[in-house]
């Protein structure tokens, strides 16, 4: 052992001389003893290095080791991973199938509609003559609808409404069965229809949701002249084409228009609303339909009953209803005009001067979406000629619609309305209407 | 002469009746058949995106009411998004088939259509409108859709399924995919 010592100074002593050049200038060790010093302070060099190099080695193996466990946790985690989206999936799945599971005879629920319109108004008009005057509120309709598909091609619609809040025996109100039909596909382009429908004329006559149209009362035209709302029994069939082109024929019960009374040839005062209704003669009832282009609709109508009071020989035979509008909507502007009038013959209405009834309205408007929310501006113009002397007349609205959401407007106009005849000025009269409407 | 009248006129109705009850020239088409269609039936595997809390939220600013579901599932190929939506309009839901291609409305087709009103809005003449529409601000979108009279809520569906179809393409990998090919 102590010769392999000296081995090893020789040589460390031999390696620092080559090695450093200006070692090699130094003088060599003189004596033994400075020679043991040398390989002294050489060994404990060694023993230092040697614990360094174990331990390094030991902490190489505890990272081999600490990699070795965390490689151990990667693969773990990665198959926890992979469990938990199985799982995920499968209560997807599961979720998934009991919201497609109907428990059974709740089918009913799942075809079966229910919606509804209302309105109310508030009138302030100021007439000529002051006890005319007209400032009153009124729920003017409220409107329910049930709807059922029986099948892919055959339905049911229903339409009952309350009307003025209050009916019965000496109220001013009437609860009236509107629509309640059948509709059938035919094939995907027709439909035939059968029980009590609206009788397609008009713009306000099928569509008069109060959030479809400006103005808190609907307009005279319609409801004098054709008469708005009208509805009728019977069946129709129609057809609906990729070109925009839609047309409808109905066959269906008619005006009994009273030829005498207060209300002698009022158009209005002929509707039978399906209530025990006379159905001597029957009314038939066409219309074409243009709605291809985006915004525009254009339609024209035509009514014939051979006889409009349902009476024989008292002088109203004939009557032949013609109705035409245009709706256009682009961007910002809005433009609705329309015009209808009725023809009759007969001895005693052409005596009364009530053969050629008509009326016409134009109404531009502007509706704008500055946020969530519609608002619009509309004017209109009507021009009534209708038989009873109050029911000759022009009327001029300014007004507004807000919508809050689209099913729910709150309107605003100001109206005049100037009667033809100089016996009816004290019916002349101005002021302000509000209303609330909704439909769902 | 009026009963004269109505037997002829009974007699032609049920003519017409029995004429266009025979006639069958459909529109509608199945989901299945449109994805064949637009895929050119290279129809790629069905994928699924998660409704996760971020669409969920994103998507109700966009329709106005919850999305339903946990997943909803989508075709794609390439750059090209396929969906099939149901939205209610007045009364029942209408099913729409869209295909969004580089964030823009490619194709949009009404499959089923089941309202009484507004059937305007399933043929090309309205839908044509969306072809090209992208997103703009507040995920609505970048042009202004004419609509038909009486058919509102119809055609308001629509335009919700369009926003909702553009939005979802951008959770999906198409995105992705478009970055990836533009390194």
């Amino acid at each position: 052992m102590k010769q392999l010592i000296i081995n090893l100074a020789a040589s460390v002593l031999l390696t620092t001389a080559l090695s450093t050049p200006v070692a090699a200038a130094q003088e060599p060790p003189g004596t033994v003893a400075e020679l043991w010093a040398i390989v002294q302070q050489q060994q404990a060099r060694i023993e230092q290095l040697e614990q360094q190099y174990q331990a390094a080695a030991a902490s190489i193996a505890a990272t081999d080791a600490k990699a070795a466990s965390n490689q151990q946790r990667v693969t773990e985690n990665a198959q926890r991973v992979a469990d938990n989206t199985e799982r995920v999936i499968a209560a997807g799945d599961y979720a998934e199938s009991l919201a497609n599971t109907r428990p059974t005879g709740s089918d009913w629920t799942e075809h079966t509609q229910i919606g509804g319109y209302g309105e109310m108004h508030y009138n302030n008009l100021s007439a000529n003559d002051s006890d005319r005057d007209k400032k009153e509120v009124d729920f003017h309709r409220f409107v329910t609808y049930f709807n059922h598909q029986f099948n892919d091609r055959l339905r049911l619609f229903s339409e009952l409404e309350l009307e003025h809040s209050l009916a019965g025996e000496g109220k001013k109100g009437e609860i009236e069965l509107e629509q309640a039909y059948i509709q059938y596909d035919l094939n995907d382009q027709h439909i035939l229809n059968g029980g009590l429908f609206l009788i397609p004329v008009g713009i306000t006559n099928e569509i008069h949701e109060p959030n479809t149209f400006y103005g808190v009362e609907r307009n005279s035209v319609e409801s004098i002249i054709i008469p708005t709302t009208w509805w009728e029994a019977g069946a129709s069939v129609g057809g609906r084409y990729a070109s925009g082109l839609s047309w409808d024929f109905a066959t269906t019960s008619g005006l009994a228009i009273p030829t005498t009374g207060d209300n002698a040839f009022r158009v209005r005062s002929g509707r039978q609303k399906v209530s025990n209704a006379s159905a001597n003669d029957l009314a038939y009832t066409g219309r074409f339909k243009y709605t291809g282009l985006p915004g525009l609709e254009l339609a024209a109508s035509y009514q014939f009953q051979a006889d409009a009071s349902q009476i024989s020989g008292d002088g109203l035979d004939e009557g032949q209803l013609f109705s035409t509008h245009a709706i256009f909507q682009k961007g910002w502007f809005g433009l609705r005009a329309l015009y209808s009038g009725w023809k009759f013959n007969g001895y005693a209405v052409d005596a009364a001067g009530a053969n050629r009834q008509k009326g016409w309205y134009i109404e531009p408007a502007l509706k704008f979406k500055p946020g969530n929310y519609n608002i619009g501006f509309y004017t209109r113009y009507e021009n009534v000629d209708a038989y009873r002397d109050q029911d000759q007349f022009d009327e001029w609205q300014l007004g507004m619609n807000y919508w809050p959401v689209n099913n729910v407007v709150l309107k605003f106009n100001y109206r005049e309305r100037t009667h033809d005849l100089a016996s009816e000025e004290g019916r002349d009269f101005d002021g302000f209407d509000l209303g609330m409407g909704y439909s769902f | 002469m009026k009963y004269f009248v109505s037997k002829q006129l009974s007699s032609g109705l049920f003519l017409l009746l029995l004429a266009l009850s025979v006639y069958a020239d459909s529109i509608y088409q199945q989901p299945e058949e449109f994805i064949a269609e637009i895929f050119a039936d290279n129809i790629p595997e069905k994928q699924v995106l998660w409704v996760t809390t971020e669409v969920r939220d994103e998507a109700r600013t966009v329709l106005g009411h919850e999305l339903t579901g946990l997943r909803i599932r989508y075709w794609q190929a390439g750059s090209r998004t396929a969906w099939i939506l149901d939205e209610i309009g007045k009364d029942k839901p209408i099913t729409t088939g869209i295909v969004i291609n580089d964030a823009t409305i490619e194709i949009i087709k009404v499959l089923v259509f089941r309202e009484s009103r507004g059937w305007e809005v399933k043929h090309p003449f309205f839908t044509d409108q969306f072809i090209g529409a992208r997103t703009a601000s507040d995920n609505r979108l970048d042009r202004n859709i004419d609509g038909i009279t009486g058919a509102t809520l119809s055609v308001q569906a629509l335009q919700r399924q369009a926003k909702l179809a553009l939005l979802l393409s951008r959770y999906t990998n198409s995105t992705n995919s478009n970055e990836a090919e533009s390194l």
